[in-house]
């Protein structure tokens, strides 16, 4: 069910399909998780520059201030940064819907109906100083048909390799294919 | 094409019956609304739809059967449900069965005209009580003004549509004596708050004086008594008449006894409500705070050694620019003149405030008692009195700036006379022109001597500049939060925290325990607005525009001397 990938910058991700039925696909990619390592080690730079600003100036605020700064910065970080999970759920003939999991439990979805997608396509960008592969949907301009509205990028936090995303790309475009060679309804 | 069936989650548990809701044949999706039970005379099903169609203009239809049978499964019960499509003739004849208390419900259909291989069935369940109250807002790039009956772009809005539009089908409750008996969300009795009757009841004549009242207002208002020159221009200038005009406007929509027709009215009228509510809740907070403990009466006290502080603050300046400020040296006599000039119109204005002293503490007091209109006509009370204060600083800008401009288009005129052109004002351009030698003669010694007074005049100005500009951010500022006061939408902000399903900006699917050769269930979900959207679609607009000069012509009027008024009220004549 799950399987391992890497993401654009070396970490490791996970991959998991379910088929919930012929038109039905969900596709799910898990980021690696917040490392005690790192959050040990920036808790305690921060500390002890807060010790050592209260050797100087003797003043105990300080040492409140950075216990204050240091619980807040977590919980913003858990709550609107760090993402656990990016899922991608193909409902063929209803629509995508595109989720995030932050790690602190809040979910942020969009959902995109069938009538608005065009198509799903693998792009290449230039992010900082590397090339590297996203797959995004992309939007239909209601009064051009050839054109394309808007361009969704997916997966943005967790960045999987060409291999993951050839896999989601094959995916998606067996349901994308059903809803043209299925006849419209009269 | 997949056939998609929305099935409300509140008739789960209901008695086997025909299935009421609407066909969507483009996208072919079936949105039930309700279930109609046994016994039934199918005339009378078919008249209470029709009649139904015709309030509503929803076409409302019989879609097909639902059983749920308690015990195991009852074989004549399936063949008479399937000759009912018969009675009911309907494209495609939907079937749905529950056994038990099973989860996994099947669905079929019945199509007599077309041979079609069986076609996969998407049972979609939502909350009707929920996607009835509930108001889609389209995403921004595809929010169009085409009406919503007829084109539905977006098939989302044709299902909150229609289960919106069905309030009628929504009536009829288990208790009515009728001949037909439904389940729907409100099968169980209708329920409402006797507060929230009362208070409608109540409203209509409240809403009938305030409105008398602010005629009456609005017409002293408007009489030609405080149209007269000097008490027109004062009203103008007076932030706190422009903020207590925008209330008045307020109110005036407030207390206007037509319904609102459409969402964004009612939203808007409600929000306006809540900010008056809160903005005066406010201000007599801030009124009952300044006068515990005579409060007003020590600022009044401190008002005056306040403007004397600033005054003597300013005499000191004079002093240090009329010596070598900052090791510049400047014109002895041009800056004798100046600085002179200036000290004396401080002298003038300490006895014009001293002159007042007596007077202040009651006036205050007075004006202080206008604070219960609302925190908005207080800040805008407090901006007021900082510009009466600073009056001096203006007047002193003012002249500063001016002789800094003549000097400035004096020098940029003699030096096109230098080079030998000369400024078109009918063409707009520079052009060349031949002088004669005395007019060269003059030219060139006004040009030197305007050139040796420009650092004298220049320092002036950029001191005073300085100062005009500190107190028109302060007053800015103040500006500022008024204008957050005025715009913030409250009630909508209170109905996306504790009603968050009014506000959709879509949904959201999740998928529900599958069991194979059952069809997909799936449970539709709201996905509420984002809290700055929610600001963004239903913020009240302001009567002030923000500073419309760029950074860059901000710096040219000023490196020219032009008066700057950077923050201009909206339906002022420009300068």
């Amino acid at each position: 069910e799950e399987r391992r990938y890497r993401s654009a910058s070396g970490g490791p991700i996970a991959l998991r399909a379910r088929q919930h039925s012929a038109s039905c696909r969900e596709l799910a990619v898990r980021c690696p998780r917040l490392q005690l390592r790192s959050l040990s080690a920036v808790t305690s730079a921060v500390w002890l520059a807060a010790y050592g600003l209260f050797v100087l100036s003797q003043n105990s605020m300080v040492l409140s201030a950075a216990i204050f700064i240091t619980l807040i910065g977590l919980i913003i970080y858990l709550h609107f940064v760090k993402i656990d999970q990016e899922s991608l759920l193909v409902i063929g003939s209803l629509g995508i819907q595109v989720t995030s999991s932050y790690a602190s439990g809040k979910e942020s979805t969009t959902f995109i109906e069938m009538g608005r997608v065009k198509d799903v396509v693998i792009n290449e960008a230039i992010h900082m100083q590397k090339v590297i592969y996203y797959l995004c949907i992309l939007l239909q301009d209601p009064g051009d048909p050839q054109g394309v509205s808007e361009v969704v990028p997916l997966f943005q936090s967790s960045k999987p390799r060409l291999d993951c995303l050839i896999e989601v790309y094959k995916s998606c475009q067996e349901i994308l294919e059903q809803r043209k060679t299925a006849p419209p309804s009269n | 094409m997949v056939l998609k069936v929305f099935f409300p989650s509140c008739c789960s548990s209901a008695e086997s019956g025909i299935l009421v809701g609407r066909w969507l044949s483009e996208q072919s999706s079936a949105v039930i609304l309700a279930v109609v039970h046994f016994p039934f005379i199918p005339f009378q099903v078919k008249q209470y739809l029709s009649e139904v169609q015709r309030v509503t203009k929803v076409s409302v239809s019989v879609l097909g059967s639902w059983s749920n049978s308690k015990q195991e499964k009852e074989e004549n019960l399936s063949k008479f449900l399937e000759d009912l499509g018969t009675i009911f003739s309907h494209e495609p004849w939907i079937q749905i069965s529950k056994e038990g208390d099973s989860k996994f419900w099947s669905c079929s259909t019945f199509q007599k005209h077309s041979n079609n291989p069986k076609e996969e069935v998407i049972l979609v369940y939502y909350d009707q009580r929920k996607v009835m109250l509930s108001h889609l807002h389209p995403p921004l790039d595809t929010a169009t003004s085409t009406d919503q009956e007829t084109d539905d772009a977006s098939k989302l809005s044709a299902i909150f549509h229609t289960v919106a539009k069905s309030k009628m089908l929504f009536m009829t409750d288990r208790y009515n004596d009728g001949p037909i008996k439904l389940t729907h969300w409100q099968s169980d009795g209708a329920e409402a708050s006797i507060i929230v009757e009362l208070m409608k009841q109540a409203s209509v004549p409240a809403c009938m004086l305030l409105a008398f009242l602010l005629s009456l207002v609005s017409g002293i208002c408007r009489s030609r008594v405080l149209k007269f020159w000097p008490l027109s221009f004062l009203w103008r200038k007076l932030s706190t008449c422009e903020q207590l005009g925008h209330r008045l406007q307020h109110l005036q929509v407030i207390s206007s006894n037509k319904k609102a027709q459409t969402q964004t009215q009612l939203m808007r009228k409600a929000n306006i409500f809540v900010s008056l509510l809160i903005d005066v809740a406010l201000g007599i907070l801030l009124m009952s705070w300044l006068y515990r403990k005579n409060r007003i009466g020590h600022l009044a006290d401190t008002l005056i050694p306040v403007a004397d502080h600033v005054a003597e603050e300013l005499q000191d300046l004079l002093q240090w620019l009329m010596g070598a400020p900052a090791g510049l040296k400047m014109n002895r006599a041009l800056d004798q003149v100046l600085g002179r000039f200036f000290l004396y119109h401080i002298h003038l204005w300490i006895s014009y405030i001293h002159l007042m002293s007596p007077f202040i503490e009651m006036i205050l007091w007075y004006v202080g008692l206008s604070a219960c209109l609302g925190l908005t006509v207080a800040l805008c009370i407090l901006s007021d009195i900082i510009a009466l204060l600073t009056f001096h600083i203006y007047c002193f800008y003012v002249y500063g700036a001016r002789l800094y401009c003549l000097k400035i288009y004096g020098l940029s005129s003699l030096w096109r006379l230098f080079r030998g052109k000369k400024w078109n004002v009918l063409r707009q351009r520079v052009d060349s022109c031949s002088y004669d030698l005395d007019q060269l003669f003059i030219g060139t010694l006004l040009f030197t001597i305007l050139l040796f007074l420009l650092p004298t005049t220049a320092l002036y100005y950029l001191v005073f500049a300085l100062l005009r500009l500190l107190v028109v951010i302060v007053q800015g500022l103040i500006h500022l939060l008024v204008d957050l006061i005025d715009s913030l939408p409250l009630y909508s902000i209170l109905l996306r925290l504790c009603r968050s399903y009014r506000l959709a900006a879509g949904v959201k699917f999740r998928v529900l325990e599958q069991q194979d050769g059952k069809p997909l269930r799936l449970l539709m979900q709201i996905n509420p607005l984002s809290y700055g959207s929610v600001v963004e679609t239903y913020r009240l607009p302001t009567y002030s525009c923000y500073p419309k000069d760029s950074w860059t012509s901000l710096c040219k009027k000023l490196f020219l001397g032009e008066l700057i008024y950077p923050w201009k009220h909206k339906g002022e004549k420009q300068d």
